[in-house]
């Protein structure tokens, strides 16, 4: 079924819409199947205390081996029902401030953050943006950038744009090996640009928007490879995400803050 | 070159005497419609004479993910406008008062924002921290600029940042939004403001119309997403009319002396 997928995108050369592909196919893993493969006693947290409670992001508190850790998880949904329900996994703004809570009663409790995304980006529609979609995203990465307690993101499938970086603000940001990361959309790159979403496949590979690509750069921090099952990845994520965690907490809260400032902050440098 | 003597209305296509609309900092007299502010006519409109003193002014371009027919696009701009990148910043003075200020110009590539505008912009907050100094940004973008890939997405959580840093340090930061601002800009700064302002009839918000409307396959009303939205769901501080805004402005900076 994918092969065929790939094959019809007569760009068997094209590497990047391949990840885009893989990212994207249905029968992938979701983020709710690694958290229960990285975490143990998981136990969910509903509701934004404004609003409502978004599906399509899950958030809660889970244990990362010895440590209590927030977990804030992304959700597509793996079978049709619950993709409807899960809107795909594009947040509504009560999605965000879901996470925003679920981060500062985190620092409260000095525990990590650990973030799992997968979204084609955040929900367009009336209802969002009636209620303050751009500001919902605005803010968190305003508070990310300001909490003091360590906060590791990990791109699990689909990173869409400023639905996924609204939650990747994070001190140790981590792509799966086929997981994408990217500004916008091929379909809508390809859309604006060409004004054909058919010429996506062409858009993916000029956006570079593929975990290699984005280690090179600099803008990721840890690629994990997918070589073997979800409870192997996840047992490999596991490792990662504990050592690093515990490194970062040898930080002072300042220095913790300003060290994922500075990481930020030299994205792009220029003179 | 002489501009022309008359200037027709893009909204309800009456001819103006060009000296009459300049008077009227281009609002139709007859619509109402706000045209297009070139980034020297707004920075002319709200600061003292001869005050701006721009800085930045040449960062290199940056291609840096390689885009295809990006250098291109990018040098058509800056021949067509005369501007070196979406936002120009400075200091000046409203009514005495030194501020720190930015000016995004829709004209440039959509005023879409890449490495040079978020840095730009980052250190416009940073310089403010240093001369404790209050910053106002004008703002017109339909987001981040894709042909710069991630690092573009990037620059939301970098300029977020420096507005977080820049707040700490007790600094004041007006927003005022103009038309239009959407995308990967309204989703940073731009609503980072402890006062968020916009001119009438701004179009404002997250996604594009044409995508919610392919999203949710409805049309949409006419005044989703405009600064009058916004202000009724409690989204904006207040809708300041363009002959009005200096005034304001320097109101809202005397409130916050000696911060």
């Amino acid at each position: 079924m994918l092969n065929n997928k790939i094959h019809q995108s007569n760009d068997e050369e094209n590497s990047e819409w391949r990840k885009v592909l893989l990212a994207r196919d249905r029968n992938r893993f979701k983020s709710l199947d690694l958290l229960n493969n990285i975490f143990h006693s998981f136990f969910e947290l509903h509701g934004d205390r404004l609003y409502g409670d978004d599906k399509a992001i899950v958030g809660g508190l889970a244990f990362l081996r010895d440590i209590p850790v927030t977990v804030i998880c992304q959700q597509k949904g793996k079978e049709q029902e619950e993709m409807r329900v899960r809107q795909y996994g594009m947040s509504m703004p009560e999605g965000y401030r879901k996470s925003l809570r679920l981060m500062k009663q985190a620092e409260k409790f000095r525990r990590p953050v650990v973030c799992l995304i997968d979204t084609p980006g955040a929900f367009p529609g009336i209802g969002a943006e009636e209620r303050g979609q751009a500001e919902a995203i605005a803010k968190n990465l305003y508070e990310m950038s300001c909490l003091t307690v360590p906060i590791v993101s990990v791109i699990v499938s689909e990173g869409g744009s400023g639905g996924a970086l609204a939650l990747a603000v994070a001190d140790n940001v981590i792509m799966l090996e086929n997981a994408i990361f990217s500004v916008v959309s091929p379909e809508g790159c390809a859309s604006i640009l060409w004004k054909a979403s058919s010429l996506a496949p062409k858009a993916a590979q000029y956006l570079k928007l593929s975990a290699n690509n984005l280690k090179a750069y600099g803008i990721i921090d840890k690629i994990i490879e997918e070589d073997g099952s979800e409870e192997h990845i996840g047992t490999k994520l596991t490792n990662h995400i504990y050592s690093t965690i515990v490194d970062l907490q040898k930080l002072s809260p300042s220095q913790l803050v300003y060290n994922r400032r500075m990481k930020f902050r030299s994205i792009g440098e220029c003179n | 070159m002489n501009k022309p003597l008359f200037y027709k209305c893009n909204n309800c296509t009456y001819v103006h005497e060009r000296s009459k609309i300049v008077k009227e900092h281009y609002v139709c007299s007859v619509c109402g419609h706000y045209e297009t502010l070139y980034h020297k006519n707004r920075i002319n409109l709200v600061v003292d004479k001869d005050s701006f003193e721009e800085f930045n002014q040449y960062l290199d371009f940056n291609d840096p993910i390689g885009f295809p027919g990006y250098k291109e696009k990018y040098d058509s701009a800056k021949a067509v406008t005369k501007m070196n990148e979406a936002v120009i910043t400075g200091t000046a003075r409203i009514d005495g008062r030194e501020i720190m200020i930015g000016v995004m110009d829709s004209r440039f590539m959509m005023g879409s924002m890449g490495i040079v505008v978020g840095e730009k912009i980052t250190r416009l907050f940073e310089m403010a921290s240093e001369r404790s100094c209050p910053v106002i940004l004008f703002t017109a973008s339909g987001g981040a600029r894709m042909q710069e890939g991630m690092f573009a997405l990037m620059q939301m959580a970098k300029t977020s940042a420096a507005v977080a840093k820049y707040s700490e340090s007790g600094g004041l930061f007006i927003s005022v939004l103009t038309n239009p601002t959407t995308g990967g800009v309204s989703a940073s700064f731009a609503f980072l403001g402890d006062i968020i302002l916009s001119e009438p009839n701004a179009l404002i918000g997250f996604a594009g119309r044409r995508v919610i409307e392919q999203t949710i396959k409805e049309k949409l009303p006419d005044d989703f997403q405009s600064a009058e939205f916004l202000l009724n769901h409690g989204f904006i501080d207040a809708i300041v009319e363009r002959r009005d805004m200096k005034s304001v402005l320097s109101l809202l900076l005397k409130y916050h002396e000696g911060k």
